[in-house]
């Protein structure tokens, strides 16, 4: 790294790593994505090879996409943001560095572990114990090292930005050590703490709030501090991040029960499930309404600034997606989306429309300011961009409702005897034109992506060579 | 009142559950409701003043929540406290309307019991051989394969490696009705016990029998030394002209059908493999599961693909 770039108060060093592997981690991540939608479109190229098979490559791609991509964006902003809002140094240099290469570690880990076939079998929780362990070891060090910089902040007020970040941070150190509590049997396996209907409510306890805190409370607080930022203005309303924050975090909480309705789970707890995440709508929709309302009055903004673009319509797909999931929720949506495409479509409208577009408009944001620029090597590429991620994310998810209404059909009709009218395989047939469409979305994003990529280099790239002199002091 | 509190939990425990659950949604109201008026009344441009903190040059309004989305707030809250009246959620109690899963379950069951089952008890009156010729059962009897055993035996009912082909006429337990009825009501569980006691050099002897019986590719030699053996330890369940007894699954060694070749692999392999780890083929009980009258009909399908 060009230490001509450092900056005299804050520690940009491993905010700069941390971006560029969300760069890296997005395209490998992404790609892989690509693959496997190929593979449901084509199953000759699972190739026969039990590592390159879907069931393997699947939770590679959540991880990556998930922990490597979209978590090392949160550390990226959340160790930026932290320090320019409490004007402080982050708390230690060296846990710093310690949470980046032990995060890559974890990544590198899973890589090779899951390909291989060592799987936990819970859902977004595949990887085993003794990285399930370094998991917790990181977390820890990245809690003391982002609180740790709020403790010794110049500023008397924690900006909103931060009170999420911090939530996030928290909960999920809570979620994945009562989540992975299990029992090792040798170095590469394990068993669950937990048996039957309560293994499955832990973990859908865990698997939900996995999207409730990292991947929406985490990237809300990234929206706090990148929107007002790049539209240049104040934030709509303070009391409604107050309202919409709390009431967030304590009702999210609760709706992990609606993955297991018309399941062994007691009628009581799928019932609050269902409820909670009724309740959850107004709180989700209020920080889409404090970003989008913080743009009045910078609206014209959107015809010259594609960063801002690509923030705007990351609200509308959090927008789109949070009253989604309320409505699947309720027992008698779920009956028909459940088991069927329509859930992964769901996933996707909130990881590619939101999480992956609101991690393009603070990347954009960064890294000029990262590297001593103006603005990105090409601001033409940024609105290239935005097209093929805009219709890559449209077309995945609308291939996946059209699955996904359709499998629930088909699986649900009867005969006038009441034999059923279609078999699985005839659900798969007719899904084929879905998953190709899917394929294509996927591969629109990716090449947005690898664009991403190609701007960044080249930003990174000038940056070090504009300061030759400087550079040679080095 | 009595019937309104099931037993589910214990007492604690469904009282934590009402609590948290009404707790939470009580500090939700209170979140909403404590911060609804602002103090910051909007000047012409429906501007208010911000908080006065500034970070890294972000300033905040303190404008008030949207009406519309106070409402809506309010309706979730609203809707919640509703449900939980009327459907259990609050620990042990019941709910008003009294639904539960398992009953809403016997409710569907016994509704598709009371409309289908007639149809299925007229075709259990016709006896196997006639009913494989009605089209109309047919049709019916199709789905029915399609949804339960074709995941085995193939959607064309050719069957598989380990899946016998139900097209061929070859029948491991009988081709009768009676047989096929029995096969799919209970069930078959079909036994090779593995041979490799007899050591490797005798079990080739055995294989190359066994293959030439069927005019297949052997070696004569060994094929002449392997009768012996078999005549000694396979006859028991093949019979001395390996022609099988269905009575115990065991197949017909002379008509070149094998259940246990896979594709590509040559019969002597598929052979030699079966006699060295043996063979454990299972047919799931169908009669509990799909009920005594889709027996019958299924039974009539199997019966009609190959006569």
């Amino acid at each position: 790294m060009n230490t001509a770039l450092e900056h005299p108060t804050y520690n940009y060093r491993v905010v700069r790593q941390f971006a560029i592997m969300t760069v890296v981690w997005g395209s490998v991540g992404m790609g892989l994505g690509v693959f496997i939608a190929a593979q449901l479109a084509w199953p000759a190229l699972n190739l026969d090879l039990p590592w390159t098979s879907f069931g393997r490559l699947r939770p590679l791609h959540t991880n990556l996409v998930i922990f490597a991509f979209a978590g090392s964006a949160l550390f990226a902003t959340s160790y930026y943001v932290v320090q320019r809002t409490c004007q402080a140094r982050l708390f230690s240099d060296g846990l710093a560095a310690f949470t980046f290469w032990g995060w890559q570690a974890v990544i590198v880990l899973a890589l090779i572990s899951l390909p291989m076939g060592y799987n936990t079998s819970k859902e977004y929780a595949e990887l085993e114990w003794p990285i399930d362990v370094l998991i917790a070891v990181v977390w820890v060090a990245y809690g003391v090292v982002f609180l740790g910089t709020i403790k010794r902040r110049q500023t008397s007020h924690i900006y909103v930005a931060n009170w999420f970040y911090a939530a996030f941070i928290i909960t999920m150190g809570v979620l994945h050590v009562v989540n992975s509590a299990e029992i090792p049997v040798s170095l590469t396996q394990s068993y669950s703490a937990y048996a039957g209907a309560i293994d499955a409510m832990a973990q859908w306890w865990y698997g939900h709030n996995a999207v409730g805190f990292l991947l929406t409370a985490g990237f809300l607080g990234m929206m706090y501090y990148f929107v007002p930022k790049q539209a240049g203005r104040p934030i709509y309303s303070y009391r409604l991040s107050i309202v919409h924050f709390w009431a967030l975090i304590t009702t999210y909480m609760w709706a992990g029960a609606h993955h297991l309705h018309y399941t062994a789970l007691p009628d009581w707890a799928q019932s609050l499930g269902m409820v909670m995440s009724i309740i959850l709508l107004a709180p989700s929709w209020g920080g889409m309404i404090n970003g989008m309302m913080t743009l009045s009055g910078a609206w014209h903004k959107l015809r010259t600034d594609p960063t801002l673009r690509f923030l705007v319509v990351a609200l509308s797909f959090y927008g789109m997606s949070t009253f989604e999931g309320p409505m699947m929720a309720i027992k008698t949506v779920n009956a028909l989306s459940h088991y069927t495409d329509w859930t992964i479509g769901h996933v996707h409208s909130g990881a590619l429309g939101w999480v992956a577009m609101i991690t393009f408009g603070a990347l954009y944001h960064l890294f000029p300011r990262l590297y001593g620029q103006r603005e990105m090597y090409s601001v033409k590429l940024i609105a290239v961009h935005f097209w093929l991620a805009t219709i890559g994310t449209v077309l995945y998810i609308t291939a996946m409702w059209v699955n996904g209404i359709l499998q629930g059909l088909m699986q649900r009709a009867v005969n006038d005897d009441g034999t059923l009218m279609y078999t699985f395989v005839e659900t798969l047939e007719a899904s084929h034109a879905g998953y190709v469409v899917r394929w294509a979305g996927g591969g629109f994003f990716l090449a947005g992506m690898l664009l991403l990529a190609y701007n960044v280099a080249m930003t990174v790239r000038r940056g070090e060579t504009l300061r030759p002199s400087s550079a040679q002091t080095a | 009142m009595k019937d309104l509190w099931g037993h589910g939990l214990p007492g604690f425990w469904s009282a934590w559950v009402i609590v948290i659950t009404l707790g939470t949604i009580v500090f939700c109201a209170w979140i909403l409701f404590g911060n609804r008026r602002t103090d910051k009344s909007p000047d012409a441009h429906g501007e208010v003043e911000t908080t006065g903190h500034s970070a890294d040059g972000i300033d905040e309004y303190d404008n008030p929540l949207p009406r519309w989305w106070f409402l809506l707030f309010i309706a979730t809250l609203v809707f919640a406290l509703g449900y939980l009246a009327l459907y259990p959620g609050l620990g042990n109690y019941r709910g008003l309307l009294g639904w539960t899963q398992e009953t809403q379950w016997q409710a569907e069951m016994q509704r598709a019991h009371e409309t289908y089952a007639p149809i299925f008890a007229r075709y259990q009156q016709v006896p196997i051989p006639e009913l494989a010729g009605d089209a109309e059962a047919m049709r019916v009897a199709e789905r029915l394969y399609l949804n339960n055993c074709a995941v085995c035996h193939g959607s064309d009912a050719r069957g598989g490696y380990g899946f016998p082909d139900l097209s061929d006429g070859d029948w491991l337990y009988g081709g009768s009705p009676e047989a096929i009825t029995r096969s799919i009501a209970q069930g078959r569980s079909g036994v090779m016990p593995a041979w490799q006691q007899l050591g490797e050099d005798n079990l080739r002897n055995i294989a190359n029998y066994v293959v030439g019986l069927s005019g297949g590719e052997h070696d004569t030699a060994r094929a002449a030394q392997g009768k012996a053996l078999f005549a000694a330890t396979c006859v028991a369940c093949h019979g001395s002209d390996a022609k099988g007894n269905t009575a115990l699954g065991a197949p017909d060694l002379t008509d070149d059908t094998w259940l246990y070749r896979r594709p590509g692999q040559a019969t002597l392999d598929a052979v030699l493999e079966t006699l060295r780890q043996g063979r454990n083929g299972t047919m799931p009980a169908q009669a509990a599961y799909i009920g005594e009258n889709k027996v019958h009909l299924v039974a009539a399908y199997i019966y009609g693909l190959s006569h």
